[in-house]
């Protein structure tokens, strides 16, 4: 089976993130894997080895757009399992928003033929704005199964639980699928040493927008549907009142949330 | 005047916090419409009326039966019935999927996670865990938002209005995923974590006992919410997760009790107006962003808060 990860060249979350430039946009040195994508890559790569792996013709294509530096992200797929990559690079990319993306990722992938699974992160670390899978199903007219917690596959049909605040859905579908995977599906597996080096071996095609049909106005910051007005950093939160507890912590407590108006 | 539309989704027998808020940012901007879903009872009739609803679209078919596609296709078909300057929509996982989608069938931009929207669209949003605030419109189609908790104070409208009910064709709304199964999950009679304008969350020096925290959210009115090590652990479910893989949340108070405060927690809360923090450890990062700190054992603090807050509640 061809199933399609998607990946992102993200910030590092565990450090400050900043916005850069006019019109606003993400600062993208200190980039890696977007650390919600790594769930997908595993929930690929355990699907496909259920099928017999590699040997037995099944696929996993880490696919990424964004400027050159991001074929890390593609690179680091191949690391932990990924059999290729393919990577959207042109300059024009640079500040797209989610209708961009979806625009791009949904060309591309129609662009790779028969895709049985579409697998993606249950957000972005950076945009955290989680719209581009449902507008990729939307785009490529794919059911999709998204937020889940658990997934598997039975000949053709997928089935999935999606986890609510009120409520817990079991989802069904037929392949081809469209599915976004949260951080409670697995736990992710790191590339190894014979995982590295058998990446350098794997190919990664590299395909411009006009490869894919699609106009650089389309796109980017100038084909955009959304744009950022202004930006400003938020002030960082001072330290207040510490307090050891002398064994009246309780009531202090209670005392500063009177004095907030907050009883 | 032009009209605003807001997705109204199974209130049940009564409209939620978050849709009462939805309708009232809605007449901020011009007259509420709503694109309504589920079993109107005379009561929620009533209540969109006071909240200044004067017509009502409905679905031609069930949308319940598949995931977001249904929903999105009656979204974008009350949109082309009402032609909005905007449409409104919770910011909830499915409210932003739907939006997604209604965005690509109406040719318009969406921008989720609003904390406010102004009367000429001007969508305010926090970025990267919290750490920018930035201004947004959208620059074409009709701007589709969803729009967080606790952006406005929910009123009703000066003048109520009696709805008039339109149905909508929703059409074909093409490949979707069967709902086959859906488990209630049983009510806890909180708030919910994302409505709450008071959120207790405990973490990793809980030791699995969430007793102490639920005890204070219940006396304060609040949400009960957990660090990623306690929904690890299986100490409480997942959805209780505020940070980076969970919930975002902007309450009024937030108390943190034998939470760390890294960085994956401190993305989930950090726009919270006031925070407490509650930790035996004084070296955790959780102080450096505190209001009120106390170096202590939650075991013993959050009981006795709680008790002093009935006893002056009499």
């Amino acid at each position: 089976m061809n199933i399609v990860v998607l990946v992102k060249y993200v910030p590092d979350a565990q450090f400050d993130r900043h916005l850069t430039g006019d019109p606003a946009t993400v600062d993208r040195s200190e980039s890696i894997l977007s650390e919600l994508d790594e769930y997908a890559i595993e929930s690929a790569l355990q699907l496909a080895e259920e099928r017999g792996g590699p040997k037995a013709g099944n696929r996993v294509i880490a696919l990424t757009m964004g400027p050159a530096a991001a074929a890390t992200a593609v690179k680091k797929a191949l690391q932990i399992g990924a059999t290729e990559g393919l990577h959207v690079n042109d300059d024009a990319l640079a500040g797209s928003d989610a209708t961009g993306t979806s625009l791009v990722l949904a060309a591309a992938i129609r662009s790779l033929g028969d895709v049985d699974l579409v697998l993606t992160g249950m957000a972005s670390t950076d945009g955290e704005t989680s719209l581009v899978p449902a507008q990729l199903a939307e785009r490529l007219g794919l059911p999709q199964l998204t937020f889940v917690a658990s997934l598997e596959l039975d000949g053709t049909t997928v089935r999935a639980r999606r986890d609510g605040d009120t409520h817990s859905d079991t989802l069904e579908a037929e392949l081809p699928a469209l599915v976004s995977v949260t951080d409670q599906i697995n736990e992710p597996r790191y590339p190894n040493f014979k995982g590295i080096i058998a990446a350098k071996k794997k190919s990664v095609a590299t395909v411009t927008l006009a490869d894919l049909g699609i106009q650089p106005t389309e796109v980017g910051t100038a084909g955009a549907w959304t744009a950022v007005r202004t930006a400003e950093a938020r002030p960082p939160r001072s330290q207040g009142t510490i307090i050891n507890d002398e064994g009246d912590a309780g009531i202090r407590l209670v005392d500063f949330l009177a004095a907030q108006n907050l009883l | 005047m032009p009209t605003v539309l807001v997705f109204i989704d199974h209130p049940g027998q009564a409209l939620h916090k978050g849709q009462l808020e939805l309708l009232t940012l809605a007449r901020t901007i011009g007259e509420p419409v709503a694109a309504f879903n589920g079993d109107l009872t005379d009561a929620v009739r009533t209540t969109l009326g006071d909240y200044g609803v004067g017509t009502l679209y409905r679905p031609s078919a069930d949308l319940d039966g598949a995931l977001v596609a249904p929903k999105a296709a009656f979204v974008a078909a009350a949109a082309r019935a009402a032609d909005p300057a905007a449409v409104l929509l919770p910011n909830t996982f499915e409210g932003k999927e739907i939006a997604a989608r209604t965005g690509i069938k109406l040719d318009s931009g969406v921008i989720t996670d609003a904390i406010g929207v102004s009367a000429d669209l001007t969508v305010t949003k926090s970025v990267l865990a919290g750490s920018y605030t930035v201004q947004a419109q959208v620059g074409r189609g009709t701007p589709i938002v969803t729009v967080k908790a606790n952006a406005v104070t929910e009123a009703p409208a000066d003048a109520a209005a009696v709805p008039e009910v339109t149905t909508v064709d929703v059409g074909d709304f093409g490949p979707a995923a069967r709902i086959t199964h859906r488990a209630e999950k049983a009510a806890s009679g909180r708030p919910a974590l994302t409505e709450a304008r008071v959120v207790v969350a405990g973490g990793r020096g809980t030791g699995g006992d969430f007793s102490p925290i639920e005890d204070l959210a219940d006396a304060l009115g609040g949400a009960v919410g957990a660090s990623r090590a306690a929904t690890d652990a299986g100490w409480i479910e997942h959805s209780a997760q505020v940070g980076q893989t969970g919930q975002t949340v902007s309450p009024q108070l937030y108390v943190s009790a034998g939470i760390s405060g890294a960085i994956q927690q401190k993305a989930g809360m950090q726009t919270a107006k006031v925070i407490v923090a509650v930790n035996n450890d004084a070296d955790s990062p959780v102080f450096e962003i505190a209001d009120f700190g106390i170096v202590g054992d939650l075991a013993e603090v959050l009981p006795q808060a709680a008790a002093e807050i009935r006893r002056r509640k009499g």
